[in-house]
C-alpha cells in the first residue's frame, strides 16, 4: 500500500509538471522541407491527418520517444517523426540541431541502469544494477540480485569494477571483478536450517552491444566464490543476459 | 614660375605635415583601439531556445482481481513504472499485492489451516518488456477521438506467497487508452506462472490477473 501512496504523490508531481509545461514558452522552428506530415498519435501506425508546408513556423510542444508533438499556426496539433524535423530551421535561420540519440551518446554515457536475468548455480536469478562510467573503458557498478532456487533463495549485493575492452566498438567484450555479501534463506518447506550471510567475490567476462537510442543489450558469465563459515568455500557459476539504459 | 611655386608649396605642406605628425597620426589611427564614431546598432542576440519537454516515463497504479490457484479470486492493488524506449518497445517495472482467501479444503474441513495470516499474503514484483503491437483510435461520439495502444508484455519476477519467494514468469496483453497525451487508462490481462510445492507435490501454478490502471507520462 505504501508504494501506492508513493505513486500517487509521484503522479501529483507529474500533473504539476504538465501544468507548468503549458505555460512555458515553446521552441519554434521553420519548416524547410516541402512539407511535413502530422500524425494523430506518436507512432508510425497512426494516420496522417494534416500536412504543414515549407515556410510555416511550428511550435514543438513535447517529445515522446522519436516523435514530436507540434502546433502549427492554424492551431492544429499533431505528432511528427523527428526525421522530418531534422531539416527545419531555428529562428536565426540556422538548421535545427536535432539528431537521434546514437552511438556517440552511448560512448559519452555517464550513468547506466539495467536488469538481467539468468541462471545462478541452478537457481533463477534476477539482477538490477546502477553504473557510473569513470573513463570510456572503466566503470563501477552496484548490483542487487535475487536468486530463487528449489531449496533456497539468496539476495546478493555486490560492487563491481568493469573494464570494457573496445569502447569504440558497438559490441565489445568486457572483464569484471567484484565482491559483496550474499544472504541465503533455505526454503520454508525444509526443516532445521538457518539463514546465513556470507562474503562473496567474483570474476567474470561478458559482452555488451549498443542497440538503439538509450538501449544496450548485455550478457555475462561470472564465477563466484562464497566464503562460507564451513571448511569449504562454495563456488557458484552465473550466466545472465538483459538490457540496460544509459543517461 | 607657377610650377616652382607649386613645388615649394607642396614641399612646405609636406614638411609641416610631417613635423606636426598629421600623416603619422592618420597612420596610427588605422589600428587604434578608440571606438569608431558610429557604433553599429546591431547586437548579436543570444538565444537560449526553450527546452523541449520529453515524456518517455510512465508511472501509475493498478487495481483488479487476481485468481490465485487454490486460494480464490482476490482483490489486487499495485503500482507500475515504465520507460518507453522506442515507439514500439517499453520496459515495465510492476509490483502488486493481494490477501488470499481460504481454500475450499480449509473451508470444508473447518479447523485445518494450511497457511498463517502472514503467509496468506500474495505479493509480487516483475520486470517486463512490452511491445505496442496495435496503435489505434477509439471514437467517442461525433467529435472526439482517443488514441489507444494495444500491447503484448512478458517478463520475469518474484512472487512471495505461502512463506516462500517463487521465481515467476508473467505474460499478457493490455491496452492503453489515452484521453490526454500525458494520461493513460490501462486494461491488462496477465498470467503469473510459478512452481509451488505447498500441497506436498510440486506443480505449476497459473494465476490470472485482470487489472485496471491509471498512469501519467512525465
Amino acid at each position: 500500500m505504501r508504494c501506492v501512496w508513493l505513486v500517487l504523490s509521484l503522479s501529483q508531481f507529474a500533473i504539476a509538471g504538465n501544468a507548468a509545461a503549458a505555460e512555458r514558452p515553446l521552441r519554434e522552428v521553420t519548416i524547410a522541407d516541402p512539407f511535413i506530415e502530422l500524425h494523430t498519435g506518436p507512432g508510425s501506425g497512426y494516420p496522417i491527418f494534416f500536412v504543414a508546408e515549407r515556410g510555416e513556423e511550428i511550435e514543438l510542444v513535447k517529445r515522446r520517444t522519436e516523435w514530436f508533438k507540434v502546433r502549427i499556426p492554424r492551431g492544429e496539433e499533431g505528432w511528427v517523426h523527428f526525421e522530418q524535423l531534422t531539416t527545419t530551421l531555428n529562428p536565426d535561420g540556422q538548421p535545427f540541431d536535432l539528431r537521434a540519440l546514437g552511438f556517440s551518446d552511448y560512448a559519452a554515457r555517464r550513468w547506466e541502469v539495467g536488469a538481467l536475468y539468468g541462471d545462478f548455480g541452478g537457481a533463477n536469478i534476477i539482477g538490477a544494477y546502477g553504473a557510473r562510467s569513470f573513463t570510456p573503458n572503466l566503470s563501477g557498478e552496484l548490483w542487487v540480485s535475487q536468486a530463487l532456487g528449489r531449496f533456497s533463495d539468496s539476495t546478493m549485493v555486490t560492487l563491481n569494477i568493469v573494464h570494457l575492452m573496445y569502447p569504440d566498438w558497438r559490441a565489445s567484450p568486457y572483464f569484471t571483478l567484484g565482491g559483496g555479501v550474499i544472504k541465503t534463506e533455505p526454503k520454508a518447506t525444509l526443516v532445521a536450517t538457518t539463514d546465513r550471510t556470507d562474503s562473496v567475490a567474483h570474476v567474470g567476462v561478458g559482452v555488451r552491444t549498443y542497440l538503439t537510442r538509450r538501449f544496450v543489450f548485455r550478457a555475462e558469465y561470472k564465477t563466484h566464490v562464497v566464503f562460507t563459515s564451513r571448511d569449504d568455500n562454495e563456488e557458484v557459476q552465473e550466466w545472465k543476459a538483459g538490457f540496460s539504459f544509459f543517461f | 614660375m607657377e610650377s616652382r611655386f607649386l613645388v615649394l608649396f607642396l614641399t612646405l605642406t609636406l614638411a609641416v605635415g610631417s613635423l606636426t605628425g598629421c600623416g603619422r597620426d592618420r597612420l596610427v589611427r588605422a589600428d587604434d583601439t578608440t571606438p569608431p564614431v558610429i557604433e553599429p546598432g546591431v547586437e548579436r542576440r543570444e538565444i537560449e531556445p526553450p527546452r523541449i519537454d520529453s515524456e518517455d516515463f510512465e508511472v501509475g497504479i493498478l487495481l483488479g482481481q487476481i485468481s490465485v490457484e487454490d486460494f480464490g479470486v482476490n482483490t489486487v492493488s499495485g503500482a507500475r513504472f515504465a520507460y518507453h524506449v522506442t515507439e514500439g518497445f517499453f520496459v515495465e517495472l510492476a509490483a502488486g499485492q493481494a490477501d488470499t482467501e481460504l481454500t475450499s479444503f480449509e473451508r470444508l474441513s473447518g479447523a485445518a489451516q494450511l497457511l498463517t495470516e502472514a503467509e496468506r499474503e500474495y505479493s509480487y514484483y516483475n520486470v517486463s518488456l512490452g511491445y505496442n503491437i496495435f496503435p489505434g483510435e477509439h471514437f467517442i461520439g461525433k467529435n472526439r477521438a482517443m488514441n489507444t495502444q494495444t500491447y503484448v508484455i512478458g517478463g520475469v519476477g518474484k512472487t512471495t506467497f505461502a512463506g516462500d519467494d517463487r521465481f515467476t514468469i508473467n505474460f499478457g496483453i493490455g491496452m492503453r487508452l489515452m484521453p490526454l497525451d500525458w494520461l493513460a487508462v490501462h486494461g491488462d490481462i496477465r498470467d503469473h506462472v510459478f512452481d509451488i510445492d505447498l500441497l506436498g507435490q510440486e506443480k505449476t501454478s497459473h494465476n490470472f490477473e485482470a487489472t485496471l490502471g491509471v498512469t501519467f507520462f512525465f
